[in-house]
This record gives C-alpha cells, structure tokens and sequence, in this order.
C-alpha cells in the first residue's frame, strides 16, 4: 500500500506521563518515526545531592506514584549495598510482601484502567462503568485489595513509609496479616474473571525476536532480589550493571536512551544496536519455570509462552504475573505467620563503612515496568555524593520506536484513525510510565 | 445519561510523579459515585477524551519549564476553580531541592556537558503553581490523603468554602496515641508543619517530613532550637526545613 500518512499524536492518553508520536509516511515507505518523550525533566541527583542516606528512599519514592515501592526498594538495597547494613528475614519477607501488592495494584490499573477501554473501543473506563459495571466493580475490587497490601506493610502505597534503611519501621499485626492472607484467597474468583475475560480479546498478530533483559534467581521467581540475565545468554552482577547497559542523549526525548554491550564472545550472536525489552514479559520469557502453578495455567490459557515476540502479549504476562503475585503473597504470609512476627529494631550502618571512609552500593529490583537500577555513593558522614538511576520504560523506548517502525507498515491498509488507535493500543501494551523515565541520573558530584 | 448541570472537572499534572492524580484514581469504593456527580473532562493519565470546557481545575504539579507558565495561565483563564492538588502544586514540594544549585549545574550533571545543545532539557527553578497564577483552594500532602481530595471535591459541588486544618501535626500525632519521635530519639518538624493526614508517618514508625507544609503562624526560631538541642547540627536543621519547604526559605 504505498500511501502518504502523516499522524501527530500529541500527548498519547492513558499512559502515565507526557509523551507524543510522530510517524511521517511517503509512498508508503516510513520517512521519519518517533516517540517524543516531553516530560518535564526533574533532576533527582540534584534534589539528592548532599542529602542524608535515610532521606534518600524518601526522596527517590517520589520518582514516580506508580511504581513508589519499587523505587523505594531499589534505593534502600542501594543504600544498604553502601553501607553494609544486613537486614533480617522478616523484613525481607515484609518488603517482598509489600512489592507484590505493588505489582497487582500497577498491572490491576494499566489492565482495566487503560487497556479495557480499547478492546471495547472507548474512550476510558467512565462509559464501561455503564456498560460493563461488572468488570469495573470488578477491576476496582482487584485494585483495591493490592492497595491494602501495601496499606498493611507500609501504611500506604504512594510512597511507602514504613520501608527504611536497616528493615522496616513498623510490625503489622498478626490478625491483620490473616484478614489479607483470606482476602488474597478469595480474589482468585476475580482474577479467572479476568482471565475469562482478557481470553475473548483479540491480541494483534506482530512478532519481531528481540533480547529481553531482567532479573534472576535461583530460589525463585525474581522480582526484589537476582543477577542481570538476558535471553541472549548472558548474565551480570548488579555491581557490572554498568558495562552491560549504555546511555544516551536523543533530541527528541527527555529520557537517555539506553541499549545493552553483551560481553564480547556473545556480541556476534546478539542485536548490534543492542535494542532490548524489559517489562513483564522479559520477566516471564526468561524466568518462565519458576512461575507459579496458577500463573502457568493462565499463561498457557492466553497461549503465552517463553518464545512470545509479541510486544502486544506484554498485557496477558501482566494477567498472568498476577496470578503469580497473588499466589507468592499467600506463601510469603503463611511464612511470617508461622514463623511468628517480632518487633524488630532497624539495623544501623556497619561500622565498617565508616572506617572505609564511605562507600558505593548498587540496588536493582524488578519494578512493573522491568529492571529498575539505583546506584549510590555515600561519604563517611551518611550524605550522599554520587547517584544514578536507570529507569525501565527509557530502556524500553527505543524497543517501542523499533516495534513501531515493524509494526505500522502492516496496518497501512486501515484508516488513518485505526492506524492511530493501533499505534497507541501498542504503546500502550507497554504500560509506558513516562514521568519515570525522565528522572533518569548520571552524575558525580564535586 | 448525560447530566447538563453535572460540573465538569479537569485533571491537569506538571513536574511531578503523578502520585495524586494516582490517589484520586485509588478512591475505589468512592469512584463510581464521583463519576455520577461529576463530568470528567480532561484526565490524560486515565481518559482519551480532552475539552477545554471545565469549571474545577485540579492541578498537580510544579512548574518547572518556561512553556508550562503558559500552559497553566490558559488553565486558569478557562478554569471558574483552580485547586491545587498535591504538595509540587500547593508548595513546590521537593521538586524545589533542586533549586539550591543554579540551573546549569543542575542539567549538566544529568545529562552531561552536551546538554546545553538540547533546548529540550531547558529548566527553570521549580516554582508551586501559585507563584504564576492565583489559586483558590490547596489540598496539601506529599502524596494527597483521599479523605481530604474528597472532603474539598464534596465541599465545592455543595459550594461550601472546604476548611483546611491550621494547626500542627502534634495535634493528630497525639490523636492516634503515637509516641513523640524525640522521646524515641529522632527528631522531626511535625509541631510546625499543618495537620491533616493523622501522621502516618509516624505511625507507621516514621518521623514527619514536613510535606503538608507549614502552619501559617509557625515558629521556627523556637522549633530550631528545639531541634539543635536534640542534637542537629545547623546543616541539620536546614536539611529538615528545606526537604519540603525549598520555594518557602528562598
């Protein structure tokens, strides 16, 4: 089809964030293809910058409303990388706790909020509150009880506060635990519901292979703790984050790119541009064996499998991490009931780092939206000198750009609305978080 | 269905993490019955459509670029009501942290030397949104409690002036039963800054961080006191002043 297209989508909706799409084609053929990024930029470093250590997860929660608890988890794991602080395993037990409600609560709103209303072709979720009040009540009810978790362990979930350097700051009762333990029970009725119901949609026929990147343990299904992995058969210690990925600037967004450098022997094999994924689906792709039994039912339900190249699939690993979240938080709290809760005091810094003057600690977790990576460096007086900080969705937007570039040449046949509304419904699978990606950092102070 | 007399609403965000709009999004029990009070009519972050028909404008957000100025001076030509929602709005929030360095400083060791060539990553000191335009009513909180989103938003359709608490966070801390953070050793700005959120900070065994912003008549000179005898150096005791009150100890 070998038509003129220009299409300037100008602050695409139902995405967290300001971004725009630009595509211009002639004949047929893509002339020019982005996705502006005009999010005001923030400066965090500068907002960090001679700040004391425990400030700093408070500071860096407020990245971003969506995805708080994660910033918050990779800034304490950096912290406490700096300073050698060792936490118990109650309060690992608590933070993974708290980071499961935090992915429900972000793949329960991208998945009802702003997906649903595309498959029913309007324009949000406000008319399907006529029109399909179930599944609002529904998607309101799923989203409602991922926020109580987090309500339970950090009073809240925008912006946590009971998460702290050296632990967590405050105990939830036991009796509260097992009113959340009942409640997660009886939400699977909703989420096979959901499953139910995200079946019947038809998800756009696109793959493209691409190198996805995530976490990876060995004990489990990797979302707080693990190595860098890749698809391309590679993995990294979080400390080497930085020989694997690159940044930089582009003039069209105010979010550094980012693309990966494989070590050498793996580099001929690997995509030269080093263009990536990360997100749910990375997650699943490389960590597929260590789902949960219900996860893997659903992902067999919506046809996901390891070798999934359909970007479009993002929103199903989202249904089915779900289920896998829901699964892990009963588990995670059936350990904590059983093996008691204590009040705990917060570790304080090693002493240790004092006499090594200071120190640098690296903090990777697995946020919604794919690996997130903090970074500090720590004077001997607990003020913070040096930071940097990758965010998920910058590593994803040239993925999106090169998707885009893969994608719109196929539906060049439709209208030039439906075009458009393809080309958000693709964003969009990426559940981008663009507020985010614009705080990215890299700087050392003097 | 389609009310005529229904008020439309507007959600607008600025430099910020969109957390309150967040929150607004988070009154599930209270969602559906907003909506049926309520027109929205622009909501980026949850809805397609986008008019420029409103009468309530809740703004989030510092402005911290030169082409936000103009942005939120049409909102408040267009806007009967302008709120503003959330502490970048209401006080500049922590956004103004960086407001301690000069601007050039602050692109260049984000993006590097390079960054002057790119207009895009232009900035200026962030500012809360009533230092461009006048506004009517705040709701305070780093991010916003629900309860006080929806006390106001309630307020204004019932064209009731909604009334902001005016005294410290004392007040509520001891309402909840907690134990005084200095008794425990630490040390926080909770007896200058304004109640309303029923310190959950410090239940939840934190200190108060300051983000509702001060009382109208606080005393900080006492309050600085208070804090070096318990041990803050004079860096101390700015960094406790400042984390939220950047704009304010200009």
């Amino acid at each position: 089809m070998k038509k003129d297209v220009k299409i300037n989508i100008h602050h695409i909706t139902r995405v967290e964030g300001h971004g725009n799409v630009v595509i211009d084609i002639k004949k047929g053929l893509i002339k020019e293809l982005k996705l502006e990024i005009v999010e005001s930029p923030r400066f965090f470093e500068a907002m960090l910058r001679g700040r004391k250590y425990d400030e700093a997860q408070h500071i860096m929660s407020r990245i971003c409303g969506i995805c708080a608890v994660s910033h918050t988890s990779a800034s304490l794991k950096a912290i406490e990388d700096a300073m050698s602080i060792k936490i118990s395993r109650q309060a690992t037990l608590l933070r993974k706790l708290a980071f499961h409600g935090e992915m429900l609560q972000s793949h329960i709103l991208h998945l009802y909020f702003l997906v649903l209303p595309d498959f029913f072709r309007v324009g949000s979720i406000v008319p399907l509150a006529e029109t399909q009040p179930d599944a609002v009540r529904r998607g309101l009810r799923l989203k409602k009880l991922a926020n109580e978790i987090c309500y339970t362990i950090a009073g809240r979930h925008i912006h946590p506060i009971a998460l702290f350097p050296g632990g967590i700051a405050y105990t939830p009762k036991e009796s509260e635990l097992r009113t959340l333990r009942k409640r997660l029970e009886d939400s699977f009725e909703d989420l096979e519901a959901t499953l139910v119901l995200f079946k019947t949609f038809k998800t756009p026929e696109y793959s493209e292979k691409r190198e996805y990147l995530s976490l990876k343990e060995g004990g489990e299904y990797a979302f707080y703790d693990g190595d860098m992995a890749s698809s391309l058969r590679y993995s990294a210690k979080p400390k080497n984050y930085r020989k694997i990925i690159k940044e930089s600037i582009v003039p069209h967004s105010t979010a550094k790119h980012t693309r990966t450098t494989p070590p050498s022997p793996l580099s001929k094999s690997g995509d030269k541009r080093g263009v990536y994924m990360v997100g749910a689906l990375a997650r699943i792709c490389n960590n597929f064996n260590q789902l949960s039994r219900k996860a893997k039912k659903a992902a067999e339900e919506l046809a996901l499998t390891p070798l999934s190249c359909n970007p479009f699939m993002n929103n199903a690993a989202q249904l089915v991490e779900s289920f896998h979240c829901t699964e892990d938080a009963i588990k995670l709290i059936d350990k904590l009931l059983s093996n008691g809760l204590k009040k705990e005091e917060l570790t304080p810094p090693s002493p240790l780092f004092k006499k090594r003057g200071g120190g640098t600690g690296v903090g990777i977790v697995e946020a919604p939206r794919g690996i997130l990576f903090h970074e500090y460096t720590i004077n001997k007086d607990g003020i913070v000198t040096d930071a940097n900080c990758i965010i998920p969705t910058a590593q994803n937007l040239k993925m999106i750009e090169e998707d885009l570039r893969g994608f719109v040449p196929t539906i060049l046949n439709k209208s030039k609305d439906e075009i458009v509304r393809n080309i958000e419904t693709l964003v969009r699978a990426y559940d981008p978080c663009i507020s985010c990606s614009t705080h990215i950092m890299n700087v050392r102070f003097v | 269905m389609k009310n005529r007399h229904k008020p439309k609403v507007a959600f607008f965000s600025f430099t910020c993490c969109e957390g309150c709009q967040l929150q607004v999004l988070s009154c599930e029990d209270e969602l559906p019955d907003v909506l049926s009070l309520v027109d929205i009519v622009n909501f980026r972050e949850a809805i397609d459509e986008k008019r420029d028909d409103y009468d309530i404008a809740f703004i989030e957000g510092s402005i911290s670029r030169q082409h936000e100025i103009n942005e939120i001076k049409k909102i408040r030509e267009k806007a009967k009501v302008v709120v503003a929602l959330g502490a970048c709005s209401a006080t500049g929030g922590l956004n103004c942290l960086k407001n301690r360095f000069p601007m050039e400083e602050v692109q260049r060791v984000v993006y590097g030397d390079k960054a002057k060539k790119y207009k895009h990553l232009d900035t200026i000191p962030a500012r809360p949104i009533d230092a461009v335009i006048p506004v009517d009513y705040y709701i305070h909180g780093c991010p916003i409690t629900k309860s006080e989103f929806l006390y106001v938003l309630k307020s204004l359709l019932l064209g009731k002036k909604p009334e902001i608490p005016n005294y410290p966070v004392c007040v509520d801390c001891k309402m909840e039963g907690n134990i005084c953070v200095f008794e425990k050793g630490m040390t926080c700005v909770g007896p200058v800054t304004r109640a309303g959120c029923s310190a959950i900070c410090v239940t939840y065994g934190c200190i108060c961080w300051g983000c509702r912003g001060l009382i109208d008549n606080p005393n900080l000179e006492a309050h600085e006191e208070t804090l070096k005898r318990y041990g803050l150096t004079t860096e101390g005791v700015l960094r406790s002043f400042d984390l939220y009150g950047g704009w304010r100890s200009r």
